[in-house]
This record gives C-alpha cells, sequence and structure tokens, in this order.
C-alpha cells in the first residue's frame, strides 16, 4: 500500500436482490474512491441505491440481497474477499457506521458507558476498562455533549433525538476508524440540532483525516460538507466529481433536473423545474440509461448501456446526452 | 387589501395528564408528583388574508403541527378563539360550523399513513362529497375523476388501492380527498417533508396551480425554510409554543429580526453555500414539559439578558407588517 | 389544470384479498393446516349424510355389538373402522356427530364473543378516559382467573344444557376480543386518515365502522381463530368433567369421558380417537392462526 492508495476504492460493485417478484439490482456497476480525510457526498432520492452502497461496503446486506460482483478496496485490500470473522474485525474498528436512527446503534437496556467499552473492548482485549472508560469520556466531549461523565451513566432513552445521534457518532469515533460511512444520520433531526451534527462531523474530518461517506437526499447539506459528490440514480453513478465542479456546472439531465427542483431564493414565485414521472422500479429497469422515460433529452441511442465516460477532467458521467454546453439553463 | 379568511386570537392548547387514583392517593401522602401540563401552543395570535400563502416555520416542540391541527377542527382549543371569515367558530351555529368545517381542510404529512389502507381511492376521495351531498352516489365515478385528474393522476387508476401507488401519487391523493369538499382554506401539515425532492417539485408546483386555479388561501406548515422562502407570501416562527416573528417573506430572509430566527436562518443549508464553516447554537431545544422561564428561547440566546430570563416578551409590531417577540427591540 | 403525471408501468391490480392468499401459502404446513381444517368442517357440517351409521338411532343399536375392536365386521357387512363404544355405537359416526357438536358449540360461542367483546372494545378505544378505565379494569379482573375456573362457577350458577354452556363460552371469552379490539383501535385512532375523516366532517358512527373497525380486524381474525380452539378444547374439558353438554349432545369430550371406564381394561378405541380428532382439529385451527397472524401482521409486510 504506498501513500497514494485511496482510502476506499469502490469498483463495478453490484447487489442484487432476489426476491419472489424478481431481482432487484439495487447497486449496478457503482465505482468511486474516497481519499484519506475527503468527505464524500453519495446523493440520490428513494431507491438511487445509495444506501444499499453504503451497506454493501461495510458488508451488512442481508438475504435476499447479495453483493454479487466488483470489488470494494480499503487501502488495498479487497473487503469482499474477506470472511465474516474478518469483516468483524474491521467493522466498528476501521470502518464505522451511522444510521439515521441512533436506536440502531444504540441498545436501549445498556447504559452509554457499557456500549462504549464494549466497543472498545472488542476490538482490543488489552484495554482497560479505566482506559476505556477515559477513552470514551473523550470521545463523548469530541461530539460536544455536555457534561460526559453524568452522560456516560445513562441510558439512551433519556437522551432527546439529536443526543443520541451525537453518542451514535461518538461510538463510531471510539477507535478512530479511517472510514466512516454515514447513512441519513440528520435527516431526522431539527435544523438547529442538523447544524450541530453537521459542525462536528466537519470538525472531526480536519482534525483527525477519517474519510467520511454522507449519504443522503439532501443536496443542501452535501454542498456544505462534502468535497466530492456522486449522483445516484437507477442504482449506478450518473455524475461524479468535485462538489463545486458539479454543483455548479451539472452535465447529467437528471443532476440538472434534480438542482432545478430544489425551491429557495432563486426561485420564489416561479414554477420549480419538475422531472416528470417517477423512479423506476428496482424490479423493472428499462433496457439502457435507467432515466431514460424521463429525460427530455433521451432518444433511441439511450437503449443501450451508458459506459463512464469523463467528457471533463475530474468528472465521470453515465450518459449518452450530457450538457456540455455551460450556458445552457437548468430544465431547457 | 383583500379580506382577512383566517384570524387566531390568543390561542391556547394545553395538553394535561392527569392523575390517574393511585397518583392522586400518592400526591395525598406528600409525594411530589404534578400534573403534567404540556403548554402546547401558548397564547398564539395572528391573520391570514384570502389568497395568501403563510408559511409556519418552527423545530420539534414548536406546536404548529398542534396549531394546524385546531385550526383544520381535529382538535379543541383549550382557550382562545379562531374566526373564520369574520365569524368566530364557537360563535357559528351548526349549519355554519360544518360548512366552515369542509371549507377548512387538512393536507397530511405522511403519504402512507393518511389514506385508509382498506378503501379503494374512489371511496377515499368520495365519501365526503357523497355523505355531504356534493354529488349523489351514483355520481361518484365522475365526481371523483374530475378531481383526480385537477390533481394530476389518472382516473383510470381509482379503483385501486393506496399501498399500490407511490408516496407522491398518494399525497396527491390526499390533496383530491381535500378538493373534493370545495375547500377555501388549506392546511398544509409538512405535506411534502416525506417525499423525493424531484416529487416534492411536483407538489409544489401542484400547490401553486391549484391556489391559482381555485383561489385558494393557504396555511403551509414546515420545518424546511427554503420551500416556505420559495412558496409563503408571509412567515411565522414559532419556538415552544410561542410566536416568535412573523414578517413578510423577502422581508424576513433578508433581515431577521429575532435571534432565534436568524439561528434558523444562518443553520439551513444552501446548496450555493459551499465549505461552509457551521456556527451552530448551544444547547438542545428544551422540552415542551418544561420550558425556560420568561422568554423561552434565553438559555441559547446569544444576547439573553436578565430580563429575559424572567419576563415573557410581548410580540409587538416592530415595523408596518413585522412583529417580533424580543425584550432587544424595547430599545428602538 | 396540472398536467397528468406519466405513470410508471402499472403494478399488476391486485386486491388485498389476492395478496392475502398468496402470502398465505407461502407456509406449506399451514396450507395442509387449511386443508385438514376444511375437511374436519365439512364432516360437521354433512355428518348426518356421510357417516356410516347413525350412532344415536336406538332402533340401529345393539348392546351386542359393545366393544367391538376397530376394523370388526358389523351385521350389515359394512365395517366398524374405528370399533365401538360400551353401547355398541360406531365410533367413527360417533366422531362426526361430536366433531359436529364441538365445532358447533366453539364456533358460535366464539362468533357472540367476538361480536360482543369488539363492540366494547371499539367503546373503550374511541371514547377513552373513565368508560375505558371501567371497562378495561372489569377485562383485567375477567382475565386474571383461568377460564375454565370461571366456566365451572358459571355452570353450576346457570345450569346444564346446550345454550347454558354457550353462554358460559361466550362470557368466558368477549374479554380476550375485547383487549385485542381496544388495544388495536387505540394504534389506529392515533393515524392521520382518521384525523383526515374527523376534517371530513364525517360523523362518528361512521368513522368507527367504516374507518376504524376495517383495520382494527387483522389481529382480530387471529385472536378469533386461536380462540375457538380454546373454546372447543374448553367445552371438551367441560363435557369430560360432566358439567358440559347433555349426554343427548354428546360432544368430543364427553366421548373421552366414555371411553374413559374402558380405556384400563385394554379398551384404547374408545376414548383414544376422538381424542385424535380433538388433536387434529385444535392443531389445524392453531397453526391456521399461526399463518394468519404471520400474514396479517403489518410489520412484516414490505
Amino acid at each position: 500500500m504506498t501513500a497514494d492508495t485511496p482510502t476506499l476504492d469502490v469498483r463495478d460493485l453490484k447487489t442484487h436482490f432476489f426476491t419472489k417478484a424478481g431481482v432487484a439490482k439495487a447497486v449496478d456497476g457503482v465505482s468511486f474512491t474516497v481519499g484519506k480525510g475527503e468527505v464524500v457526498g453519495l446523493v440520490g432520492e428513494s431507491g438511487s441505491g445509495k444506501s444499499v452502497t453504503g451497506f454493501s461496503i461495510i458488508g451488512l446486506v442481508d438475504p435476499p440481497g447479495r453483493v454479487v460482483s466488483g470489488e470494494v478496496r480499503f487501502k488495498g485490500q479487497n473487503l469482499l474477499d474477506l470472511d465474516a470473522d474478518g469483516m468483524r474485525k474491521l467493522r466498528g474498528d476501521r470502518i464505522a457506521m451511522i444510521f439515521q436512527d441512533p436506536m440502531m446503534t444504540l441498545n436501549p437496556v445498556l447504559r452509554v458507558d457499557t456500549q462504549m467499552v464494549e466497543t472498545i473492548r472488542a476490538h482490543d482485549k488489552s484495554v482497560s476498562k479505566a482506559d476505556a472508560l477515559a477513552r470514551a469520556r473523550d470521545a463523548l466531549g469530541q461530539v460536544g455533549i455536555p457534561a460526559p461523565d453524568e452522560r456516560l451513566r445513562s441510558y439512551p432513552h433519556q437522551f432527546s433525538g439529536g443526543m443520541r445521534q451525537r453518542v451514535a457518532i461518538a461510538i463510531a469515533l471510539l477507535n478512530k476508524p479511517d472510514l466512516i460511512i454515514a447513512d441519513e444520520p440528520t435527516t431526522a433531526l431539527d435544523v438547529t440540532i442538523q447544524g450541530q451534527i453537521l459542525y462536528e462531523a466537519q470538525k472531526l474530518c480536519r482534525e483527525t483525516g477519517t474519510s467520511m461517506i454522507w449519504i443522503t437526499h439532501d443536496l443542501a447539506v452535501v454542498a456544505g460538507l462534502a468535497d466530492k459528490i456522486c449522483v445516484m440514480y437507477g442504482g449506478r453513478v450518473v455524475e461524479q466529481g468535485g462538489i463545486d465542479d458539479v454543483l455548479d456546472h451539472p452535465v447529467h439531465p437528471y443532476t440538472r433536473g434534480l438542482l432545478g427542483s430544489v425551491p429557495g431564493h432563486n426561485t420564489r414565485g416561479q414554477r420549480l423545474y419538475q422531472i416528470p414521472g417517477m423512479a423506476p422500479s428496482l424490479l423493472n429497469l428499462p433496457q439502457g440509461c435507467a432515466f431514460q422515460a424521463r429525460c427530455p433529452r433521451a432518444d433511441d441511442a439511450c437503449s443501450a448501456e451508458p459506459q463512464i465516460t469523463e467528457p471533463v477532467a475530474g468528472r465521470e458521467i453515465r450518459c449518452f446526452h450530457p450538457h456540455l454546453d455551460a450556458d445552457e439553463e437548468i430544465g431547457a | 387589501m383583500s379580506e382577512t379568511m383566517l384570524t387566531i386570537d390568543d390561542l391556547t392548547k394545553n395538553f394535561v395528564k392527569k392523575l390517574d387514583l393511585a397518583g392522586r392517593l400518592a400526591q395525598k401522602l406528600g409525594s411530589d408528583i404534578r400534573e403534567e401540563v404540556v403548554h402546547a401552543v401558548d397564547g398564539v395570535s395572528f391573520s391570514i388574508a384570502k389568497g395568501g400563502v403563510v408559511g409556519l416555520v418552527g423545530e420539534s416542540g414548536c406546536g404548529k403541527s398542534t396549531l394546524g391541527r385546531m385550526i383544520a377542527g381535529i382538535l379543541p382549543p383549550t382557550s382562545g378563539r379562531i374566526v373564520y371569515k369574520d365569524v368566530a367558530l364557537t360563535d357559528m351555529n351548526i349549519a355554519e360550523a360544518k360548512r366552515a368545517a369542509l371549507e377548512i381542510q387538512m393536507i397530511f404529512q405522511d403519504p402512507f399513513a393518511s389514506l385508509n389502507p382498506r378503501m379503494r381511492v374512489v371511496d377515499i376521495i368520495g365519501e365526503a362529497p357523497v355523505a355531504h351531498g356534493f354529488c349523489k352516489a351514483s355520481e361518484i365515478h365522475e365526481y371523483v375523476s374530475d378531481v383526480m385528474q385537477r390533481v394530476g393522476l389518472d382516473p383510470e387508476y381509482r379503483r385501486r388501492y393506496p399501498h399500490q401507488f407511490s408516496g407522491g401519487q398518494r399525497q396527491r391523493i390526499g390533496i383530491a380527498r381535500a378538493l373534493a369538499v370545495k375547500p377555501e382554506f388549506l392546511v398544509c401539515d409538512e405535506a411534502i417533508a416525506a417525499l423525493d425532492v424531484s416529487i416534492q417539485a411536483q407538489v409544489i408546483n401542484l400547490f401553486m396551480d391549484l391556489r391559482e386555479d381555485l383561489d385558494l388561501t393557504y396555511l403551509f406548515i414546515s420545518h424546511d425554510l427554503s420551500v416556505v422562502e420559495h412558496i409563503s407570501d408571509r412567515v411565522v416562527i414559532m419556538y415552544l409554543g410561542r410566536i416568535v416573528e412573523i414578517a413578510d417573506t423577502d422581508a424576513l430572509f433578508e433581515k431577521p429580526n429575532h435571534p432565534y430566527t436568524s439561528a434558523l436562518l444562518n443553520e439551513v443549508p444552501r446548496v450555493d453555500q459551499r465549505g461552509l464553516d457551521y456556527k451552530p447554537i448551544e444547547g438542545e431545544i428544551p422540552s415542551p414539559l418544561d420550558p425556560p422561564g420568561g422568554c423561552h428561547f434565553h438559555p441559547r440566546c446569544p444576547h439573553a439578558t436578565d430580563r429575559c430570563k424572567a419576563e415573557r416578551p410581548v410580540l409587538r409590531e416592530i415595523a408596518p407588517s413585522r412583529w417580533s417577540a424580543c425584550h432587544l427591540n424595547d430599545g428602538t | 389544470m396540472s398536467e397528468v403525471v406519466e405513470q410508471a408501468a402499472p403494478v399488476a391490480v391486485e386486491t388485498p384479498l389476492q395478496r392475502f392468499v398468496s402470502d398465505f401459502c407461502d407456509n406449506k404446513i399451514a396450507v395442509v393446516a387449511f386443508v385438514v381444517l376444511v375437511s374436519v368442517i365439512f364432516i360437521a357440517l354433512f355428518a348426518p349424510w356421510i357417516s356410516p351409521t347413525d350412532p344415536y338411532d336406538l332402533a340401529k343399536v345393539s348392546i351386542l355389538d359393545s366393544r367391538l375392536e376397530p376394523g370388526t365386521k358389523n351385521m350389515d357387512g359394512g365395517t366398524f373402522w374405528l370399533g365401538t363404544d360400551s353401547a355398541g355405537r360406531d365410533l367413527l359416526s360417533s366422531i362426526f356427530y361430536g366433531l359436529r357438536i364441538s365445532l358447533g358449540v366453539g364456533v358460535m360461542s366464539g362468533v357472540i364473543a367476538l361480536c360482543i367483546g369488539s363492540a366494547i372494545g371499539l367503546m373503550a378505544a374511541y371514547y377513552g378516559g373513565k368508560i375505558d378505565t371501567l371497562i378495561m379494569r372489569i377485562v383485567d379482573i375477567q382475565l386474571s382467573f383461568p377460564a375454565i375456573l370461571v366456566a365451572l362457577i358459571l355452570i353450576s350458577v346457570l345450569g346444564k344444557g346446550v345454550d347454558k354452556v354457550i353462554i358460559a363460552l361466550v362470557l368466558v371469552q368477549w374479554a380476550y376480543y375485547a383487549r385485542t379490539v381496544r388495544g388495536s383501535a387505540l394504534v389506529e385512532r392515533n393515524k392521520e386518515y382518521i384525523e383526515a375523516a374527523t376534517c371530513l366532517a364525517l360523523g362518528n358512527n361512521r368513522i368507527v365502522f367504516r374507518h376504524l373497525l376495517p383495520n382494527c380486524l387483522p389481529p382480530l381474525i387471529v385472536v378469533g381463530t386461536v380462540q375457538t380452539a380454546h373454546a372447543i378444547s374448553l367445552e371438551a374439558t367441560l363435557s369430560f368433567l360432566g358439567v358440559g353438554l347433555p349426554i343427548t349432545e354428546p360432544s368430543l369430550g364427553l366421548l373421552i369421558a366414555n371411553g374413559f371406564e374402558v380405556m384400563l381394561s385394554g379398551l384404547y378405541w374408545v376414548s383414544f380417537f376422538p381424542g385424535i380428532a380433538l388433536l387434529i382439529t385444535i392443531v389445524s385451527i392453531n397453526l391456521v392462526g399461526d399463518q394468519l397472524r404471520d400474514v396479517l401482521n403489518p410489520r412484516l409486510q414490505k
């Protein structure tokens, strides 16, 4: 492993769900990299496959789903080659995950200190209980929880929603992982609490050099936080690149449509651009480009599988008709 | 100057958890168990002009949903008056009250829980019009088809059940159900919060079209400031059951007055703001069971004074059409 | 006028019933149990017609035929497939008639208890407050006594007879239904579609019966099947103890009791086969009920 090896290198990942009603291709050829200390925003709507991508990376895909092909190289090592035990050693230690509902991380019948000490000692039995408690206290302080000693002795139900999410983040941080996967962690939180969590997350990445994958449907959150963005649709990454590049000059029709749909100061009083139709069912994806049914630029060429191209340096897309003319209005 | 459609006058809603027999016994024996009172809505007053869209914004525990439900007639107020078209609801006779109840309709947040899963769409939309005499039972299909087309649904599918539709379509069914009784005032309680961004745009456009076509007035309850900025004429900000600021949308977003409004606007992520340095406000949102004394916001306010801790600020008109509840305005 | 939104390829028009049937058939054991149950019900309904003999036709029954082993041929050339009891009655026919009575009493008491219990539970949930508290305390008291004890007390008060037994079974069972429906209704009552119905100024009765009740049915159906099995076994117990149905209406319990005297002298079949019949009935009802519970549980659905 050289200094240039990215922390995470996902190559052509495919995760399919084999259900009674057919095969749902939740993730169908996703590739991206996450460098050291980099924050990558994985953006998409429901059914785009973003959450399943996160679960696939950390190895938490349950039957009837399974990873069908591809590589997930974590610091050079392919995680898909590891057995359950090998993956378990990494999970919680080198790779951590934060969920939308903090109660997916927190056990309601155990005190917070018990859970945190358990997390530390599960990966390193040589740590004494006292040391583990000290690390737990530090982690709580790191995420901005006041009076950590008292909080350590509390149960999860004694915290508010925002606090619980912070505890979940603290647990994720305990073993100083190299990569954190955050799946919609602030979606269910109030704006002011979301602001606090985003602040902690940003501080974290800057101070410790932890890489982060931030999965969300909220473009605005990603805009403030991420260095790189991957836009997903129908199980594939349709556009990825630097955050400023993609948000200021979107190239894929879906990205442009999505940005045009966001209400705000500039759209006041006008009709929003609306992407017609609905997202396709993952059981019934069309032949070729998943977006063609709703794309204003679609034609016969789109029935072929769009491959990844790099029309502009640093920008990868899957599209036969990208908007390369930078002056085109969104929605045209 | 358009006429006033709806006026709320000192409206209050308390939720009291009474002591049962065991509790009263304990109290007599000297325990300090008390009745728990939640002041969900605490003396709220404002008015809505005909044809206007008023955005009601706040975080959890602010009482906006409770307020919406009182206006829509689902929850009875504890005290205060709701004046609809110049007549207080409590002063109306049965026939007038029923007409008012039908003219004020509500669109709910959860597209899954807001439709009766065991009824076909035609019945969901058509039940109330038939029950109230808007159309004859034999004409229900034509009537419902008409309403469905107006909200952008294909009447072909009216014999289906809600589970066969997507989230966005179910929300449209909910809107059709409200429109079927020919309302004049719609309370939208986080009506788009559960939808994907691209579907949100469709529904927002639908609301705007309906406003024009049917001359509707809206109370748009949301925690999403970007949507509120896009669609509203006036904005009301609530915090822990009280109004803290009312202003025209442009004025509010350009120059917020109340410290809470400033903090809120500051922390809302926007797509055009990159690499933000968050400076979130400290503290948790207090529990409505035990709100801070004086001004509810003082523990988190960077400008709090002693007066703020003791005295509840009055909502005063600090400029034409601008109201704010903050002691700091008293100097001007 | 808003433009009509394009629909994606339409989902096959599948009614909730079709979906329910296909989910139910996922569990093969439950399907087998269902078939068995249907056969049992068929036998019970058509006993007088499909029974080889009429065991209560005193002209046909002869004491000379008593205590014959299973498989013995009788005088008319037919076979006593399961043997005969002490009075010479063909056991197979007795079981058919017995099923009829057991099932009849069990189902009837179940249905009546369901109607009464559901109405009470719905009222408690919808109106809340003191009514709810009062009803639920009564339910709690009722449910804290063992069912058999309550039944015995009631029978001793009411006397013997088919109708008294049914009344006793209803009084024992209504509380389960009331509690189940109340729990379900409390959850549903807070859902937004009920709020919408209130917003649309629909009357209370309409909301309770048209909106609330249909959505409380799933747990009710499950409780109904399990409780029916319980009622059948309770009735069998009472009859076995001699305080249930009169001997003119011999249910399976009574048949088992009759055979008890002769069991230890080697004539096992007089008690054994009615016992098996009872077992098959109750197990098949419970298996169907289990699968119903899994299928109708909204949390397990997609």
